[in-house]
């Protein structure tokens, strides 16, 4: 089964677990600079969002590249830098739709999101699943479910079941201490 | 190692900056951060220096695990000595900064002396420098955070920055990172900006990198993950309701200290508690809260993020702060709502906004305002005093009009500005302070958690939850249950609390942690990133050397066991409902054994044995 990596932005929050994941993994230190995965803040309207590379099967940066140094790994399907024959000349950086190729000064070469050889740590390391490695043909499979949670229903009026309210643990006295 | 080595020197008289070696010795004695950084201001400073000359000096300092992907590991916290209190302030600061300080391949930032113009330090790994601020004096920390991010030309700089409050002397200015983020209490944004000091940028892509055992402190750090996911407090509670979830439990104990502390349940506190936040408005159907936020590396993610209704007087035609931003946290939302007796929700987030904006401690300011108010009542401060404005308990209006004056240092601001114990004594009525060295209380009640009062009495910053947090005993049962009304076995509580948050305020990570961790939690990660052997007894050692350290410290500055006390409200006058009705603290009955316990003279002295077993 292939997999992917699948972002809900909405149970975000803005940690950046996964960043230092990412890059303790591929650089041995813990250093956001450094990741593959970027989680941004729109502090302004108070939402966070990671995003990274999704593995495009027709990847752009793949076909660009003069020297053949992306290839895809047919384990994961990732798509990955070589980085003994990246030149550094950037042009995948400009290819890629999504901005998520990017130059590395201090190597010389392009880095981007290489699933890991199939074990994501940024997955691994997100404390809420806003980041996950599912089924890559059932990515959208919650977000269906939510809407056809409210659907219309074509059997007769029944009373929706109350929304879940959020429970004040010390007050319900479920509290663990 | 985990420490990067590297301390950064930062001379404002000459304008110089310069690298050296981290003392390796002391951060063996005193570990990091809080530890650490005051054994530095206690070498370096004459602790009687007064605290807003250039003869104070200001550290901002990380600890060995900030920076990792230990949960929380992304706190620092601000050192110096405090224009408030006269004795050591350290205030401790999530968000991002901290981070990237200790990514940029510093430990900490000292800063000697007083620029002659003002100034913003620029650093960005190696390379620091002294950039010329003349521009963003007079600005508050928004506009400030905002025009240095588009000089630098990199969105992904972190600024610590003093607002409007700390230019114009305000004592108890804080200075805040990341936009709504604070090392808080105790004045030291007052310190930095009487330093000419606007603002520190920072950008590190060095990482931290210098694990002793990599794979160990992984599966350490993860195991520890798991704990926090699996606690009630720290897996579910905090993230829905913050600390908040906290302000019905503290009011139906009895135990939230009401309209300058004279009652001990408030009758609106639902109306602005964790609960309050998340029901959708009448006005616009939305909520209060926005949503959770985390600061750095935080799997806890208490952050609240909140919208003002923008039709709420305190914004209408204000568009400015119709976005989201930091929202109430627990202590905000008693000292700005409860304290002052004002239960509207949106002001108090609207004044929280502005905290944040032009940099105060919330708590200070709130219980300063708080004071002010109970003065105005008696008739001693009038219309006169505050420009017609009808200073009472209650008024939201009242309580915005303050928080815009104090920002402003105009006319009355200037007044709440010298925070309670400078306000009532000017006013005639020191006893009306609700303080302990000069620092405003917090939001538990010592008369229904006895051993808060200890806590408050004898905290080296003054009046403080965070430096020895025995509500998690004696409400929450945290780590075992303790009777709140009963002095009983308070002493060795109080110890053992401060001890282990003065390790925890050195490690680089969250005291919110310990709702969730103990000591045996938190051993085994610093073990598994830095040199030598830490083990949870050579912790509590550690702990206890920086308690007597900081101690050392305010006694060479000239405080005495006769600053520990508390006000006589607390001490005489009992609470009037609720389940501590009819008690006062019972501080007498805790504070000598206390002192023995610490090893201390009956006059508060550390005794000689008490130095030589620590190497003090």
């Amino acid at each position: 089964m292939l997999k992917a990596l699948k972002l809900e932005p909405e149970k975000c929050t803005g940690c950046l677990q996964c960043e230092m994941a990412c890059s303790y993994e591929n650089t041995g230190a813990f250093n956001p600079a450094k990741s593959r995965i970027k989680v941004f803040t729109f502090h302004e309207e108070g939402r966070f969002a990671p995003y990274t590379c999704t593995q495009c099967d027709e990847a752009w940066c793949m076909h660009s590249c003069p020297v053949e140094a992306i290839v895809v790994d047919m384990a994961t399907g990732a798509k990955n830098v070589l980085e003994d024959v990246c030149v550094g000349c950037k042009v995948c950086t400009i290819a890629c739709p999504f901005g998520t190729v990017n130059y590395e000064a201090d190597s010389g070469k392009v880095i981007k999101c290489d699933l890991c050889g199939g074990d994501p740590w940024c997955a691994k390391a997100c404390p809420t699943g806003a980041i996950t490695y599912v089924d890559a043909n059932e990515t959208g499979m919650e977000r269906m479910r939510a809407w056809a949670q409210q659907a219309p229903d074509t059997a007769p009026p029944r009373t929706n079941p109350p929304r879940e309210k959020p429970i004040n643990v010390y007050l319900s006295g479920q509290g663990g201490v | 190692m985990a420490w990067t080595g590297n301390v950064l020197r930062v001379n404002l008289t000459e304008g110089t900056v310069s690298k050296e070696p981290l003392n390796m010795e002391w951060a063996r004695q005193y570990l990091g951060q809080r530890g650490l950084a005051s054994k530095y201001l206690a070498e370096e400073i004459d602790p009687k220096v007064d605290a807003l000359s250039p003869d104070n000096k200001l550290i901002m300092t990380t600890g060995p695990l900030t920076g990792t992907m230990a949960s929380t590991g992304g706190r620092y916290s601000v050192v110096t000595k405090s224009p408030l209190t006269g004795a050591i302030a350290c205030s401790n600061s999530g968000g991002f900064i901290g981070a990237e300080i200790k990514n940029a391949g510093w430990d900490m930032i000292i800063f000697e002396g007083k620029s002659p113009k003002p100034v913003y330090l620029y650093v960005e790994n190696d390379n620091a420098e002294l950039r010329s601020a003349d521009h963003l004096w007079g600005k508050s920390v928004w506009e400030a955070d905002k025009l240095i991010h588009n000089e630098l030309q990199d969105p992904l700089v972190r600024i610590s920055c003093v607002g409007r409050a700390a230019e114009h002397g305000a004592l108890y200015a804080a200075i805040v990172n990341d936009l709504h983020r604070a090392a808080g209490r105790s004045g030291v944004g007052t310190v930095m900006a009487s330093k000419n000091l606007k603002a520190v940028a920072c950008r590190g892509t060095k990482g931290v990198g210098n694990i002793k055992d990599p794979m160990r402190f992984l599966q350490e750090t993860e195991k520890r993950k798991q704990v926090l996911q699996q606690n009630a407090v720290t897996g579910q509670g905090m993230a829905t309701y913050g600390t908040q979830v906290l302000m019905n439990v503290i009011n139906e104990m009895g135990a939230l200290p009401t309209r300058n502390m004279r009652e001990v349940q408030f009758e609106g506190a639902h109306k602005i508690s964790g609960e309050a936040m998340h029901e959708p408005r009448e006005s616009d159907g939305q909520p209060n809260l926005t949503t959770n936020g985390a600061c750095f590396g935080c799997t806890i993610a208490c952050g609240r993020i909140s919208t003002i209704d923008k039709g709420h007087f305190t914004v209408k035609n204000k568009p400015e702060y119709w976005h989201a931003s930091g929202g109430l946290e627990y202590e905000a939302a008693w000292a700005l709502g409860t304290d002052t007796g004002v239960d509207d929700l949106d002001c108090l987030t609207y004044v929280n906004f502005l905290c944040n904006e032009d940099g105060v401690d919330p708590i200070s300011f709130g219980a300063t305002v708080a004071a002010a108010m109970e003065l105005y009542e008696m008739g001693v401060i009038t219309k006169e005093h505050t420009g017609g404005v009808e200073l009472k308990f209650g008024s939201a209006e009242a309580l915005s009009w303050a928080a815009e004056a104090t920002m402003k240092g105009e006319g009355f601001g200037k007044d709440l500005g010298l925070g309670s114990k400078r306000l009532c004594e000017k006013y005639g009525h020191p006893e009306l302070s609700m303080t302990v060295k000069g620092q405003e209380f917090p939001a538990y009640d010592p008369r229904g958690i006895q051993g808060m009062g200890l806590a408050y009495a004898t905290s080296n910053r003054g009046a403080c939850h965070l430096r020895g947090y025995t509500v998690s005993s004696e409400v929450l049962g945290i780590p075992e249950k303790t009777d709140p009304l009963s002095t009983e076995g308070k002493p060795e509580l109080t110890k053992a609390f401060q001890d282990a948050t003065a390790v925890v305020d050195s490690a680089g990570i969250c005291v919110f942690t310990t709702f969730a961790w103990t000591l045996d939690d938190i051993a085994p990660q610093i073990d598994a990133a830095c040199a030598g052997d830490w083990s949870t007894d050579y912790l509590l050692e550690v702990g206890e050397r920086i308690w007597n350290l900081e101690r050392d410290f305010n006694l060479r500055a000239g405080l005495t066991g006769k600053d520990d006390t508390l006000p006589k409200r607390l001490l005489k006058d009992a609470a009037n409902v609720g389940p501590a009705q009819g008690q006062v603290n019972r501080l007498d009955e805790m504070l000598p054994k206390y002192y023995e316990l610490r090893g201390w003279t009956p006059t508060g002295e550390l005794k000689p044995e008490t130095r030589q077993r620590l190497g003090l």
